[in-house]
């Protein structure tokens, strides 16, 4: 019954997002104020219905109601309540409902706030709101449909691929797609404007919030992603320049490139074309990420030539909202007001070259990751583009970011002075030494990439910190930049110590004990747990280093439904470094029972999550400022 | 799926110690050229990352010709003749790949050369 509730409001939604993307745009062509409001009704009307055909699904979820064959596939009765919870997102069809939900409580979002944003640009706003859904509401109707049933109902399922059972699930898909998709609203804010004649160039302040949000929820995300797949893939790497993370990657530097620019064009009326085409572009790189993602096609381009339904949807999607709105730029860009111009040291100026790296690295990271595809689906042979190729190209590109980005807060806006600006820079010049310093003392003059990123994040946390205190009497009007530019200077201090990595793998078995590293690693016992769903041989190890003496756990899990082993990996962070230990099946070997352990030394990890978090506050604290400002 | 059917591989081999290189320069060299070969079996990790038999395969036969005194270079054009372009990471600079390393200096020229005229010019 409530199931097919959830699956009637869907359809419903359907219908109702049709009418979302039509009779605004009339009530804004016409100055008519009631088809304006009627769009608004039509936007909250959507999300509550998405909301509940969300909720049955997870009520179904929940309630192991097997004749759901979304259900039956990817859920069992044994399975925790969390991940019953969480599993409503967790596969192809439950994602796409999340996708959904998050577009049209953006939607509604736009319906209700700023209060003070002119009624034509929320009008068309919501209009353009309502075709995305169309869009991907007949994609879930008609390719991914959740709500199927089955009869007779299965006993029980078939459970969820135990990687996903992992609080993981709980933060990082929905932190990911609310940015993700949330760049939704800036996508229809900025094709309003487009559409809109007569704009001021400061309108882009309406654009502002909308971007601050979604960039602070895609680098939390992204942020939550890189530290699942570090302790619970179980190989120790935090960032594997794997096509699903680029997809994620691409708009985040587009983002970044256009948080900076709407700032320059809300504040001084600069920038506004190239802030406009960063917006379409952005959501672009979200929906090409959810076709990469979506499609099957990174797994083969042959496996997608098979069963082409839904990628073809989605790229269709693509196409659709991309050219729709690159026409609609061509044709009114240089309608737009020409904006304010800037010296070429100048606030304005060292956000503009920054903007030219950033999308620099979007480029070839978008290159990267879509040239084997096309190569291939051309016939132009098989390469393959990983790992090496984006750290030769991308880490030379975001170095002189990281750079600039210490140096530019000091400019001033409109016309900077350099010498003046050098003379706050002592603080970072002397970080990045210390930093440099540091690393040489403790890791030796090997890998000159590690130093150069250690004295690159010292600068970065330098001249921010001399920047809050520039800044002491006013730290909430400037938080954003402050927390934002300060995490990023600590995520890539972590990032840099993962240069110095330290793995190790041998066999032990109970009693053994071994130097590794310069630790001493006792294997003191062995037990077996029943965890909720799966059974776990429980390592105790002892690793000790002088005073430092810890315990640590890992487990060697088995989920008996899905017949799958799982290594859950112990951790022991701390300021300097994060000791990572990951226990293997139990081995026959002769009498003896051993058990292969893999120890890692992971220097200064723990700070790139940490960075991560910071710099996600730092969008969040754009947005707190909005609302402070009784903007909403 | 193919996570899945990697971590059944997972820890099923004992024999990890036994692949590094008692060299420490040498099994430095190793894990350079593991990061830069991919494993072909499995969807984009290289040799190091992979828990494939056949990454393991990988591993053990790089040490082997490191051992044997093989250059970097003649193991990278030996496992390139074996499995062709694809085995590599960081493709070759060929005539399908001019565009993939030119497009970055290509888009920050281009770029740079649009965004000229928004500064203002001197004089003003």
């Amino acid at each position: 019954m409530i199931i097919t509730l959830g699956h009637f409001a869907v359809s419903l939604a359907l219908l109702l997002s049709l009418a979302q993307s039509i009779i605004p745009l009339f009530g804004a062509s016409q100055n008519n104020i009631k088809k304006i409001q009627i769009g608004r009704g039509l936007a909250l009307a959507n999300f509550v219905l998405v909301a509940t055909g969300f909720f049955a699904l997870m009520y179904a979820h929940v309630t192991d109601d097997f004749s759901v064959v979304n259900v039956a596939m990817n859920s069992h009765s044994t399975k925790p309540l969390l991940y019953k919870i969480t599993g409503t997102w967790a596969s192809h069809e439950g994602s796409m409902m999340l996708w959904v939900l998050i577009l049209t409580l953006f939607g509604a979002l736009i319906a209700l706030v700023p209060r003070d944003m002119p009624l034509v640009l929320r009008a068309r706003a919501l209009a353009v709101q309502g075709m995305t859904g169309v869009g991907f509401l007949a994609f879930i109707l008609f390719t991914s449909d959740p709500f199927i049933r089955i009869f007779p109902a299965p006993t029980d399922g078939q459970d969820l691929n135990p990687l996903l059972q992992d609080p993981g699930l709980a933060f990082h898909p929905p932190g990911l797609y609310m940015g993700y998709v949330g760049f939704s609203s800036v996508f229809s804010l900025a094709a309003a404007l487009l559409m809109t004649r007569d704009i001021d160039a400061k309108w882009a302040k309406y654009l502002r919030v909308w971007v601050l949000l979604s960039w602070g929820f895609l680098t939390f995300g992204i942020t939550m992603g890189s530290w699942w797949a570090y302790y619970e893939l179980g190989w120790g790497g935090w960032w594997f320049w794997d096509p699903v993370e680029n997809a994620a990657l691409m708009p985040w530097l587009s983002g970044t490139a256009l948080l900076h620019s709407v700032i320059a064009s809300a504040r001084r009326g600069a920038l506004l074309r190239w802030t406009l085409l960063l917006s379409v572009i952005t959501f672009s790189l979200s929906l090409l990420g959810t076709f990469l993602v979506r499609s099957g096609i990174l797994t083969s381009v042959h496996t997608f030539a098979v069963d082409p339904e839904r990628g073809v949807f989605v790229l269709a999607l693509l196409g659709i909202a991309t050219g729709g709105a690159l026409i609609l730029y061509a044709a009114r860009a240089h309608q737009l007001p020409e904006g304010t111009l800037f010296a070429p040291i100048s606030r304005e100026g060292g956000l503009l070259i920054n903007n030219l790296f950033i999308c620099t690295a979007c480029a070839t990271l978008v290159t990267g990751t879509l040239y084997p595809l096309l190569l291939d689906a051309l016939g132009g042979g098989t390469v393959s583009v990983g790992a090496p190729y984006f750290n030769a190209t991308m880490v030379p590109l975001l170095l002189p970011v990281l750079f600039i980005m210490g140096f530019a807060p000091f400019l001033k806006w409109n016309k900077g002075d350099v010498r003046n600006a050098l003379a706050n820079m002592k603080l970072a010049a002397l970080l990045m030494l210390t930093a440099i310093a540091a690393g040489l003392y403790a890791y030796g003059n090997h890998h000159i990439i590690g130093f150069i990123a250690l004295g690159a994040g010292g600068w970065v946390v330098g001249a921010s910190i001399t920047d809050a205190w520039r800044n002491r009497d006013a730290l909430f009007a400037n938080a954003p930049r402050l927390l934002g530019h300060l995490g990023i200077g600590i995520a890539v201090i972590g990032m840099a110590g993962s240069v110095y990595n330290q793995e190790n793998a041998f066999t032990m078995q109970v009693g053994d004990a071994r130097d590794v590293s310069g630790y001493h690693i006792t294997f003191d016992a062995l037990a077996d747990v029943q965890g909720e769903n799966y059974l776990a041989q429980r390592g105790t190890f002892t690793v000790i280093r002088g005073d430092d003496n810890v315990t640590l756990y890992p487990e060697w899990r088995f989920y008996p439904v899905q017949a799958m082993p799982l290594s859950h990996v112990a951790l022991r962070p701390d300021a300097m470094r994060d000791l990572y230990l990951a226990l293997g099946e139990e081995q026959e070997d002769g009498k003896k029972k051993t058990h292969a352990v893999r120890f890692q030394i992971h220097p200064l990890a723990p700070w790139i999550w940490i960075g991560g978090v910071i710099t996600a506050l730092g969008g969040f604290a754009g947005v707190a400022q909005s609302f402070k400002k009784k903007w909403i | 799926m193919i996570a899945r059917l990697l971590l059944l591989l997972l820890f099923s081999l004992p024999a990890w110690a036994q692949e590094t290189l008692p060299d420490p320069q040498q099994e430095a060299r190793a894990v350079t050229l593991g990061e830069e070969l991919r494993c072909v079996v499995c969807q984009s990790e290289s040799i190091n990352d992979s828990q494939a038999d056949m990454a393991r395969d990988m591993r053990l036969l790089v040490r082997e010709k490191i051992s044997q005194g093989w250059t970097d270079q003649q193991i990278l054009t030996f496992a390139r003749t074996r499995y062709g372009d694809f085995i590599l990471l960081k493709p070759p600079l060929q005539s399908n790949t001019y565009l993939l390393w030119g497009l970055p200096l290509l888009f920050l020229g281009v770029a740079g050369v649009m965004i000229w005229p928004l500064f203002r010019k001197r004089k003003e």
